[in-house]
């Protein structure tokens, strides 16, 4: 069997580019691997990871935000983001607009609010 | 028009062994649309990284689930391993994929019990989960413990097992695939089994990619992905192929998972056969600083790691995206249209792991 050697990349981006960026992965026919959120330095990390099925590549876009910065779901694009996109709000606070289905901080069914900004 | 109605399904019911809950918008007995639920027994075990150190954050990990707790710290160490530029002995490989190849053969003999129960086969659950306790056996002669056994350690592994051991293990798993091929017919041929599972639960391959599905369950829709393939650990050693089914059914996910446990078998001989001799751990010094992604291939799919690290003895994040939360949404996909008496058995056609799941 072939050995697959994957490349794994980190692309740092701004909330203003992430659309366009989604929008590529989406057209090269990319798989939405996982979202997950940081929390470092006073700052928001988010890490959008699309997978290449055929060569096991992995592309990293990651954004680095204030608390309050406003970042657009991408569930018009990826609909299974809800869940990881829920997630981020829930556990982080992310600031997430236009979500497609919005769990509105009960996914977790949590009694702090982001358990996870310390 | 039907009228419809909305049926609560779980968290608490006979077939789901962990919570998870669904509301059904039926059409008399018909499946419009589900909407998931979770989060009933969320225990936040990423936070602890502020807390435990990254050597103890292992026996955290390991405890994110039962039945993958093996490769929850193995996926956990390579992702600091990576981070640190620690290369581990050969031995160290090839115990590690050994285990996890073993705790393959486990989950997914557990699936097919869980699955032989939800369509009402008694006995052939029973003669599953016999099996199945096997492994445990070998787990506990090799390990000490039966589910949760922490060999895994930042640059190898803690335990090794010696040539007799490796024997055993070799002619008790040639066993348990003697014995499999009998209950391969039974699942494979049986007319009651196949009335329950073809064409049952049906996501197209193109829908199993849209909807980001992985694992057995994306395998049996013809999708070609096996994170193993990558070479993590020993697999860039090992001689196999990537195993999938084009029924895209329920049948087919039961056919991809009983084909991996006679390939993980393969796996497991062909480990003990090039088993290298040597140190089974690399003496790792310092701390972390930087970060990584890992991806393997659990029992349930791709399972993603992340781990990052500021250079003190805590991590500032450590992230597992499980098989399940990734299988979530094609399981909703498969309910549609579905009827209502099919629900617990497409539930559990994913091989949910709640447990993973709310980590």
């Amino acid at each position: 069997m072939e050995i697959k050697n994957p490349e794994h990349v980190i692309v740092q981006i701004t909330p203003e580019e992430l659309l366009g960026n989604v929008v590529a992965m989406k057209k090269n026919g990319l798989r939405l691997s996982q979202i997950c959120c940081a929390y470092s330095n006073e700052k928001l990390e988010l890490s959008y990871s699309f997978a290449d099925d055929n060569t096991y590549d992995y592309i990293n876009l990651r954004l680095v935000i204030d608390k309050d910065t406003e970042v657009c779901s991408i569930t018009e694009l990826y609909p299974y983001a809800f869940l990881y996109e829920n997630e981020m709000k829930e556990l982080f606070g992310v600031n997430i607009m236009m979500l497609n289905v919005d769990y509105n901080s009960k996914l977790y069914r949590l009694h702090d609010e982001t358990p996870f900004i310390k | 028009m039907a009228k419809q109605s909305i049926v609560p399904f779980g968290p608490q019911h006979p077939v789901l062994p962990e919570p998870i809950h669904l509301d059904l918008v039926l059409e008399d007995e018909k499946v419009i649309e589900a909407i998931p639920s979770i989060g009933f027994v969320h225990r936040g075990l990423e936070s602890l990284v502020d807390k435990k150190d990254f050597n103890e954050m292992t026996y955290v990990i390991e405890r994110t689930c039962g039945i993958c707790s093996f490769m929850h710290g193995m996926g956990y160490c390579e992702s600091v391993e990576k981070i640190m530029n620690v290369e581990i002995p050969d031995r160290g490989k090839y115990l590690r994929t050994m285990w996890a190849e073993m705790s393959r053969v486990h989950s997914h003999l557990l699936w097919l019990g869980l699955l032989a129960d939800a369509f009402g086969f008694e006995s052939l659950f029973y003669q599953c989960w016999r099996m199945r306790e096997k492994v445990l056996d070998l787990f506990e002669m090799t390990t000490g413990g039966r589910c949760i056994f922490s060999v895994n350690k930042i640059g190898g592994v803690l335990k090794d097992v010696d040539d007799v051991m490796l024997a055993t293990i070799k002619a008790t798993t040639q066993d348990i695939a003697a014995e499999l091929r009998v209950i391969r017919k039974t699942f494979m041929e049986d007319y009651t089994v196949e009335a329950r599972l073809r064409g049952v639960g049906i996501l197209t391959k193109e829908q199993a990619h849209n909807l980001g599905t992985a694992g057995p369950f994306a395998r049996a829709s013809g999708i070609k992905m096996d994170m193993r393939t990558t070479g993590y650990a020993a697999y860039g050693d090992l001689d196999f192929d990537i195993i999938t089914s084009n029924e895209c059914d329920s049948y087919g996910r039961c056919e991809v998972r009983i084909n991996e446990i006679f390939q993980a078998i393969d796996l497991i001989g062909q480990c003990i056969d090039k088993m290298p001799k040597g140190d089974i751990a690399t003496i790792v010094k310092g701390n972390p600083n930087g970060e990584a992604f890992v991806r393997m291939e659990q029992p349930r799919g791709e399972a993603v790691y992340y781990s990052k690290a500021n250079g003190s003895k805590f991590l500032e994040r450590m992230r597992i995206r499980t098989p399940t939360f990734a299988n979530i949404p094609g399981l909703l996909e498969t309910l549609k249209g579905a009827d209502f008496a099919d629900v617990p058995l497409l539930i559990l056609t994913i091989d949910p792991c709640i447990s993973c799941t709310e980590r």
